[in-house]
């Protein structure tokens, strides 16, 4: 089944940058695609398009057939409550919550009924290797935990793509192999993850790799098969 | 997992109160400093409202200690042939039903002077009455000290002292054990046997010597006609009894003889002096408005704070609508907590200070609420400009944020 289908997408910014130029990419059910390029080379321009965090200039973005250009703002962002998942690169986690009540809001614009949010969060926190974490706050956890606090929360709402943006840039290499790990893993469990890297050595590790420069896709793997 | 749902979801009450306040929660500090202006302005309100209204059931209060069922019979002056009251004044006045008692005073425009050495012009403005034995009773006063005029001793050469008289003559209090001290009065010395307490409502009492009727009549030439006479009534028909009373008193002209009720005038003259509170009410409302640019700074420098939190919960799925519910929830909350404070603080000062003042405490609801609602209508208009630029963030602008 198709989850995400970019096609001829391209955007430009005020100024005359263009950002993405022409670009179309497909992601399916159980995929693991690791999208890399340099810093610059238009690979956030594409994640957001990709999350329907920003729209492409022309071109369209479809999420499981659905044409994100129909889509009002609170469809759109309904859409992306129940749909989609997102890990950033500084985690994202709200200080002052703990571990579960930070997963626990991956559920709440899902329109999740509350009694139902905290067990859903347990399992997920369960999930990455955190039961034992769960009522820490932030602060607590190391940079590792948090962000796998984070990927808990992506992860709880089992949206259909989670999409990952340097998940592991402000982790220590042997932290952020672990990191990896846990995705290489989610994904065996059936989770469709798109990942956004610089490193080419993480990129290398995935079954699938799209390397994009200067707002082009150069190479595709799964085309180049 | 196929077919996806789009139909936006709407948050519940418990879900947008539970979001707004994490914002109040985490910086507890910051929402206690920006609340302090309208808890000051709710304050000020409260306690500009309940003064006046628990000092107004203090003297209600007071009044009917004094006697708010009291009533005076004055004749008006006239330039020929001012009224005059019948000798038998009192027990006329006791035949109406319900008057409860009745007194009568009358002005033997005699001089008293501390003793016959003084000058004879210097009266130090005091007024020699003859006084019926009931007038303590219908007037509810006290002695201060000694005992008042009676029946028997009404032609004895005595005179009780108003609280004012007993200080102007310079007689604070009797000695026992010693002769009493005397005072001088056309010609005549007069024992002094009592001194009376302070009298709100018959000032003109304060400052009189007060003899018996029969030793005026003999010793000052004075022709038995009073010139004040008061009655009391039962509570439940003063103004039945006064609408009678000077008919019954001057039955030929009767529209010269002025009734009053001396509680009513010195209510009319407090009263008068509260005229100052829509002042501080104005002011209440400057603090008010002044505490609402207090929360609009604080909204604006939390949504700008807060753009990486925007971001991820617009990531996450949240609405336009519900990051601006979020950040208005949160203006309401800080307002509305600083008005619950407001009127902690204003309520617990007003205790303090009608018990300083001994008053009945008086919080007048309707203020209260107004004020409250008031806090937060400022609070509501505060916060709409900060939310709408929340909601108006777009998710990679508020994620991008370094």
């Amino acid at each position: 089944m198709r989850v995400l289908e970019i096609t001829r997408a391209s955007k430009l910014f005020a100024g005359g940058v263009t950002a993405l130029d022409d670009v179309s990419l497909t992601v399916d059910d159980g995929e693991l695609v690791a999208i890399v390029g340099n810093s610059g080379s238009g690979k956030s321009t594409l994640l957001n398009i990709m999350g329907t965090l920003d729209a492409p200039t022309s071109g369209a973005v479809e999420i499981r057939g659905i044409d994100t250009r129909d889509l009002r703002d609170a469809e759109l962002s309904a859409l992306r409550s129940r749909s989609l998942g997102f890990v950033f690169q500084h985690f994202h986690l709200t200080a002052e919550l703990t571990a579960a009540e930070n997963v626990a809001t991956g559920l709440l614009y899902a329109g999740v009924p509350r009694r139902q949010r905290r067990p859903r969060a347990l399992e997920a926190l369960d999930a990455v290797g955190l039961a034992h974490r769960v009522n820490h706050l932030p602060s607590q956890l190391s940079g590792g935990e948090q962000q796998r606090v984070a990927i808990a929360r992506a992860l709880v709402n089992e949206p259909s793509l989670i999409l990952a943006d340097e998940p592991t840039g402000a982790l220590d290499t042997a932290t952020g192999a672990r990191v990896i790990e846990l995705l290489l893993e989610l994904n065996r469990a059936g989770t469709t993850i798109a990942l956004i890297t610089h490193d080419r050595q993480i990129a290398a590790a995935m079954p699938r790799q799209v390397e994009i420069r200067d707002g082009h896709i150069v190479t595709d793997s799964a085309r180049a098969l | 997992m196929t077919n996806v749902d789009i139909t936006p979801v709407r948050l519940g009450f418990a879900d947008i109160l539970r979001v707004g306040l994490i914002g109040i929660r985490t910086r507890r500090m910051r929402a206690v400093l920006s609340a302090l202006g309208i808890s000051i302005g709710i304050a000020t309100l409260v306690l500009v409202s309940s003064i006046p209204a628990s000092s107004q059931a203090g003297l209600e209060e007071r009044l009917t200690a004094l006697g708010s069922n009291q009533l005076r019979v004055d004749p008006l002056p006239q330039d020929e042939g001012t009224v005059v009251l019948p000798t038998q004044s009192e027990a006329m006045a006791l035949r109406i039903g319900p008057v409860t008692g009745a007194a009568m005073v009358a002005n033997t425009h005699a001089t008293v002077r501390r003793n016959d050495r003084v000058d004879a012009n210097q009266t130090s403005g005091l007024t020699v009455l003859a006084s019926s034995p009931s007038l303590l009773a219908t007037l509810s006063g006290t002695m201060y000290e000694g005992t008042f005029l009676t029946a028997t001793n009404s032609n004895a050469p005595v005179v009780v002292l108003g609280s004012v008289a007993a200080q102007r003559l310079g007689i604070d209090h009797l000695a026992a054990g010693q002769p009493a001290p005397r005072v001088y009065i056309d010609g005549h010395f007069f024992a002094v046997i009592g001194i009376l307490d302070p009298m709100p409502l018959a000032s003109d009492i304060e400052r009189s010597v007060l003899i018996g009727w029969d030793v005026a009549e003999e010793q000052l030439g004075f022709d038995g006609h009073p010139t004040v006479v008061y009655v009391t009534a039962r509570e439940d028909s003063v103004e039945s009894v006064r609408q009678v009373l000077a008919a019954t008193l001057s039955p030929k002209a009767s529209g010269l003889v002025q009734v009053s009720r001396p509680s009513a005038a010195l209510a009319a003259k407090e009263a008068a002096n509260e005229t100052f509170n829509g002042l501080f009410i104005g002011l209440s409302g400057v603090a008010l408005l002044v505490g609402g640019v207090g929360v609009a700074n604080t909204m604006f420098i939390s949504v700008l704070e807060r753009r990486k939190e925007i971001g991820l919960r617009r990531a996450l799925g949240a609405t336009r609508r519900q990051i601006g519910a979020q950040f208005f929830t949160e203006a309401l909350a800080l307002s509305a907590l600083g008005g619950l404070a407001g009127i902690v603080i204003g309520t617990l000062a007003t205790l303090d200070y009608t018990a300083l003042q001994g008053w009945p405490t008086v919080i007048p609801f309707a203020t209260i609420a107004a004020g409250f609602g008031g806090a937060l209508v400022v609070g509501a208009l505060a916060g709409i400009n900060p939310s709408i630029r929340a909601a108006r963030l777009t998710p990679t602008e508020a994620l991008a944020t370094s």
